[in-house]
């Protein structure tokens, strides 16, 4: 097992499979909040969705409908079961805060080295540790 | 956190629940970020309350209606409890909404939705909001000064607010620039504070210089895919920098990327040298705007596009300015087009394209002008509409794939022609 410290941005604890993206993720207009699908038109995750997965990403972009968004589902039951993520930005921390999940950042591992699609992740919000056990 | 006197009071329930809870979730936003402070803010640009008809359904089901004061105490405050909303502090605007609500059967809302969005309106203008339902509220009335602190929404408005009129907002959210409608406090972090408005990269345009509207546009294009949240210098041949480039310069960045502030050296009010728009600095990375990579850019907008029978021509991404009227009726005059073409703009441009005539020589052409909202943020086409041509880099970003049709990009000139032929022929000039 790995484990990465960092700071919680939000409390609390969550565990599952990681969902990773090297990219940063648009909120209004690239994510379907229905589902918590991606659907940016050049993303490597379009299709694809972070419900009930830990999303590992680089950080927020786009609209400032962000929060909006994410915030949008955690109402549709549609939301990651967590967040990891490198880059700070007022999008990041207000979307993190309002979907209520358990997020994470400042780790002193770039996580999106240390984790893999569909490794699975422990993360405590609380104290900002992230544990990883890896697929194989 | 260090809190003043003020802060302290509204967080301890002085001031009412209401503002109780709007500095709670300040203060969750603001630990998340790192801040240590707040600043205070009289200029706020968000869309406190409004609800879609989902929100609506939602809070009806969950809470036992989907009323504004309702929506705003459970979602826009993020609070446990329903409560009673006092009038806004300072200058509070709305930005842009759901639909036109006049040409709302056009853009395929439900009665109920046009009711509801008449409903919303009345309580906003109640909790003293001023309904300016744009993402261009400089070009509609709130024009704040070189370093005024204010909490906008919108991303293509951050940019703008930063970078060109030099006053200072984070890009908010709903819930942070609600919060701020009741509190008049915002987070003192990021580009509110002196260090961190500065330059990273330079960009340095190689091409012939980049004059035209749609050229600016792509140029921010290229700019945002590379810079994300950084903060780019241009310098070069970037030339007739007016409101109108500035704002399609500025949408596209925020949309390839989350470019919040750019300094166009000599041009921008914090860029009066390279030096100066770095912070004396070093830059991280200098980048060539050639005309290789201007080329790529017209590609990868045009990326979309196969069918060149085109059903639908949008434009006003962002909201159409006054100039923008007086160009599309000129080339419009006297002529009949083959295509669904509407215009988006505020309702305050509007009237001011009614009585100037261009919005009678568009609608005399088959055109329709409407207000608040855009095929985008509607999420709304004509019937049937498979290929759209558009004049915005950011609505290209995001029209496809939000509503499922083909879309090509180019000039305003591009764009009318295919909506007189019914054919797209733009090319890269």
């Amino acid at each position: 097992m790995i484990v990465l410290h960092g700071r919680g941005i939000v409390g609390g604890c969550a565990e599952g499979e990681a969902l990773v993206t090297r990219e940063t993720i648009s909120g209004w207009g690239g994510i379907d909040p229905m589902t918590g699908t991606i659907i940016e038109t050049r993303h490597e995750l379009r299709g694809k969705s972070f419900k009930d997965k830990v999303l590992v990403f680089q950080g927020a972009k786009g609209s400032s409908g962000w929060s909006n968004a994410f915030h949008m589902t955690r109402l549709t039951k549609s939301a990651p079961l967590a967040m990891i993520f490198n880059q700070m930005t007022t999008k990041i921390a207000l979307g993190a805060v309002v979907t209520r999940v358990p997020a994470v950042t400042e780790l002193d591992q770039d996580p999106l080295s240390v984790i893999e699609t569909g490794d699975w992740v422990k993360v405590d919000g609380d104290r900002g540790v992230v544990e990883i056990t890896k697929k194989r | 956190m260090i809190l003043a006197d003020d802060e302290k009071a509204m967080l301890d329930g002085v001031s009412g629940v209401a503002k109780q809870k709007a500095m709670e979730l300040l203060v969750r936003y603001a630990e998340a970020l790192g801040a240590d402070r707040f600043v205070d803010t009289h200029n706020i640009a968000g869309v406190p309350g409004s609800s879609t008809l989902f929100l609506q359904k939602y809070f009806e089901e969950h809470a036992g209606d989907g009323s504004f004061e309702t929506v705003f105490s459970l979602y826009d405050l993020d609070a446990g409890e329903i409560m009673s909303v006092p009038a806004a502090t300072g200058n509070c605007c709305h930005l842009q909404g759901g639909m036109d609500l006049e040409h709302w059967t056009d853009l395929g809302m439900s009665l109920e939705a046009m009711q509801h969005q008449h409903a919303d309106e009345a309580e906003l203008a109640r909790h003293g909001v001023r309904i300016m339902k744009t993402c261009t509220p400089y070009l509609a009335g709130n024009l704040p000064v070189k370093g005024e602190h204010c909490a906008w929404m919108e991303s293509s408005a951050v940019v703008y607010c930063n970078s060109v009129i030099g006053a200072r907002t984070n890009t908010e959210g709903r819930e942070s620039t609600s919060a701020a409608m009741l509190t008049g406090k915002i987070p003192d972090w990021g580009l509110h504070r002196d260090e961190y408005r500065h330059g990273t990269h330079r960009v340095h345009v190689e091409t012939k210089p980049v004059e035209s509207v749609m050229d600016w546009g792509m140029l921010g294009y290229f700019v945002g895919d590379i810079m994300q949240e950084n903060i780019p210098v241009v310098t070069g041949a970037i030339r007739q920098a007016d409101p109108l480039r500035h704002k399609h310069f500025g949408a596209a960045a925020a949309s390839s990327g989350g470019v919040e502030m750019y300094h166009i050296v000599g041009v921008t009010p914090e860029a009066a040298s390279l030096e100066i728009a770095l912070g004396s600095r070093q830059p991280v990375a200098t980048i060539k705007y050639g005309a290789e990579e201007r080329r790529r850019v017209y590609d990868t907008l045009n990326a979309n596009g196969r069918d060149p029978n085109v059903d639908y021509v949008m434009l006003g991404c962002p909201h159409a300015s006054i100039d923008q009227f007086r160009e599309v009726a000129r080339l419009l005059v006297g002529k009949k087009i083959k295509t669904h073409l509407w215009m988006f703009t505020s309702r305050a441009v509007k009237t001011v394209a009614d009585i100037s005539g261009f919005t009678k020589t568009i609608e005399d052409a088959g055109g329709l002008v409407m207000t608040d909202t855009c095929s985008a943020i509607a999420r709304a086409v004509p019937k049937g509409t498979k290929v759209v041509a558009l004049d915005s880099a950011k609505q290209v970003h995001y029209l496809p794939a939000m509503v499922g049709v083909e879309a090509w990009f180019g000039t305003t000139e591009d764009c009318i022609k295919a909506a007189l032929t019914g054919r797209w022929t733009g090319e890269l000039p």
